[in-house]
C-alpha cells in the first residue's frame, strides 16, 4: 500500500523532475499572466468600447470556461487554424490567460478600493494617466491586492496538473507513468500528493501571514 | 457539424449536472460536521480537523480522482469512474465548504452570541435558532460562487472516463477533427451552466437579505 524506502529513491528524480516543470509553468503562467491581468483591468476600466469589449470578452472566457477547457483548446483545437504548439508552450499560454482573467478581477477591485480622494490628489498635482498610475494608485493597490494574488498562485500551481492532458511531463504525468509501468499506482501517486503538499501547505501559510500583516493596515 | 454531432455534448451536459450537483450536496452535507470539529472544544479534534482541510486543499483534484480511482479502485476495491469522480469532489467540496461556513459564523456579530446567553439559550438552540439562519445568509453568495467553481473543476472527471462535457467534448474533436468550434462550444455551454447558477444566488440573496433584519 505504500512505497518503500527502495521505491521512494528510485521514483524520486523523476518525480523532482516533474515537479520542477509543474513550478516552471507556474513561474511563466504568473510572470505573463499578472502583467497581462493588470492590462486587463485597465482594459476594463477603459473608456474605449472597444478596448473594453475586448478585455471583458478576454476576462470572461478566461473565467468563464475551465482551465482544462481552456488547455484543450490551445493544445488540440489551434493546431485545426495551421497554429501548432508544444505542449509545453500551450500550457503556459492557456495557464496565463486563465491567471490574467482572475487576477484582472483582483487588481480591478484593489485599485478601486484606493480611496478616491487620492485619485483627485493626483489630478489636482497635474500628473498624468500613467504617472498617477505607477505613482499613486499601483502602489497602495498592489498591497491590497497582494494576499489575493498570493493565494491565486497556489491555485495555478496545482492547476498545472491538468497538463497532464496535453501531454506535458510534470508531477502529475510523472507519477502516473510510475504506476502504469510499475502497476504501483497508490504509492506513486501518494508520493506527488506528498510532494504537492510540500509546496502548497508552506505557502498557504504564508498566505495566512501576509493577510493579517496587510489587515494591519488595511484599518484606515 | 451537424445538429447531431450535437447530441454527444448534451449527454455529456446531464453527467456534468449531476457530478456537480452531487459532489456539492456531499461537500455542503459534509462541512458541517467538519466545521463541527474545527471549532470544537477538544484540541486533537480542532487539529485534525484542520490537517484534514489543509491537506484536502492541498493537492490538485486531478491527484484526488487518479488516488482514488487507480490507487484504491485497483489495488483496494473497484470503483466506477463516476463514483471515484464523485468522492473526489465531494471531499474536495467537503473541505472547502467548511471554510466557507467558517467565514459565516465568524461573521456574525458576538453581541448575537451574548444576547443568547442573556436569554440562556442553550449551546444547541443558539446554534440552530440564532447562528445557522444568520450565517446561511451571509455564506450563500460564496457558496454560490464556490458551486460555479466546482462545476467548471468538474471537467477534470474527463481524465478518469466519466463522460461528461470535456469528455464528449474530447472525443467529438477527434471524430470531427474540429478542434476550435468543438472546444469554443464545450467553453460556452460551461459559461452558459453557470448563468442561471449566479442569478439564482443573486434572487435568493435579495430574497433573504429583506427577510432577515441585520
Amino acid at each position: 500500500m505504500f512505497p518503500s524506502y527502495d521505491e521512494i529513491s528510485a521514483w524520486l528524480p523523476d518525480l523532482l523532475g516533474g515537479l520542477s516543470i509543474s513550478l516552471q509553468v507556474t513561474a511563466l503562467s504568473l510572470l505573463i499572466g499578472i502583467p497581462f491581468g493588470l492590462l486587463l483591468a485597465l482594459g476594463v476600466l477603459a473608456n474605449n468600447r472597444v478596448v473594453k469589449g475586448l478585455s471583458l470578452f478576454l476576462v470572461e472566457i478566461g473565467r468563464g470556461a475551465p482551465a482544462l477547457v481552456l488547455l484543450q483548446f490551445i493544445y488540440f483545437g489551434l493546431p485545426t487554424t495551421g497554429l501548432t504548439l508544444g505542449s509545453y508552450t500551450a500550457a503556459v499560454i492557456a495557464l496565463a490567460w486563465n491567471t490574467g482573467a482572475y487576477t484582472s478581477e483582483i487588481i480591478r477591485a484593489s485599485l478601486q478600493s484606493v480611496a478616491h480622494g487620492q485619485r483627485e490628489a493626483a489630478v489636482a498635482l497635474g500628473l498624468n494617466r500613467l504617472d498617477e498610475l505607477r505613482y499613486v494608485l499601483l502602489p497602495q493597490g498592489l498591497r491590497v491586492a497582494l494576499p489575493a494574488l498570493l493565494g491565486f498562485s497556489i491555485l495555478i500551481f496545482q492547476g498545472t496538473s491538468l497538463c497532464f492532458t496535453i501531454a506535458l511531463p510534470e508531477l502529475v504525468s510523472r507519477a502516473y507513468e510510475i504506476g502504469s509501468t510499475t502497476f504501483r499506482y497508490f504509492p506513486a501517486l501518494l508520493c506527488a500528493g506528498v510532494l504537492y503538499a510540500s509546496i502548497s501547505i508552506p505557502t498557504a501559510l504564508l498566505v495566512n501571514h501576509v493577510e493579517k500583516r496587510a489587515g494591519l493596515y488595511a484599518h484606515r | 457539424m451537424s445538429l447531431t454531432d450535437l447530441l454527444p455534448l448534451l449527454r455529456g451536459l446531464t453527467w456534468t449536472v449531476a457530478l456537480t450537483a452531487g459532489a456539492f450536496l456531499i461537500g455542503a452535507v459534509l462541512g458541517v460536521p467538519l466545521l463541527a470539529a474545527r471549532q470544537s472544544r477538544l484540541p486533537p479534534l480542532r487539529f485534525l480537523a484542520m490537517v484534514i482541510i489543509q491537506i484536502v486543499r492541498a493537492i490538485p483534484p486531478i491527484l484526488w480522482l487518479f488516488i482514488i480511482f487507480f490507487g484504491l479502485g485497483m489495488g483496494v476495491m473497484p470503483i466506477s469512474p463516476f463514483n471515484a469522480a464523485l468522492v473526489g469532489l465531494g471531499l474536495i467540496a467537503a473541505a472547502n465548504m467548511a471554510e466557507i461556513y467558517r467565514g459565516a459564523v465568524a461573521s456574525i456579530h458576538h453581541g448575537q452570541f451574548e444576547a443568547s446567553a442573556a436569554l440562556d439559550l442553550g449551546r444547541w438552540s443558539t446554534l440552530r435558532d440564532i447562528v445557522a439562519p444568520q450565517a446561511f445568509r451571509v455564506a450563500l453568495p460564496s457558496a454560490a460562487s464556490y458551486l460555479i467553481g466546482l462545476m467548471k473543476e468538474t471537467a477534470v472527471a474527463s481524465t478518469i472516463g466519466v463522460a461528461e462535457l470535456a469528455y464528449q467534448g474530447n472525443q467529438l474533436s477527434q471524430l470531427t477533427y474540429r478542434g476550435l468550434e468543438v472546444f469554443a462550444l464545450v467553453g460556452l455551454f460551461y459559461v452558459l451552466l453557470s448563468l442561471p447558477i449566479a442569478w439564482l444566488s443573486r434572487v435568493a440573496d435579495a430574497y433573504l437579505q429583506t427577510k432577515v433584519a441585520r
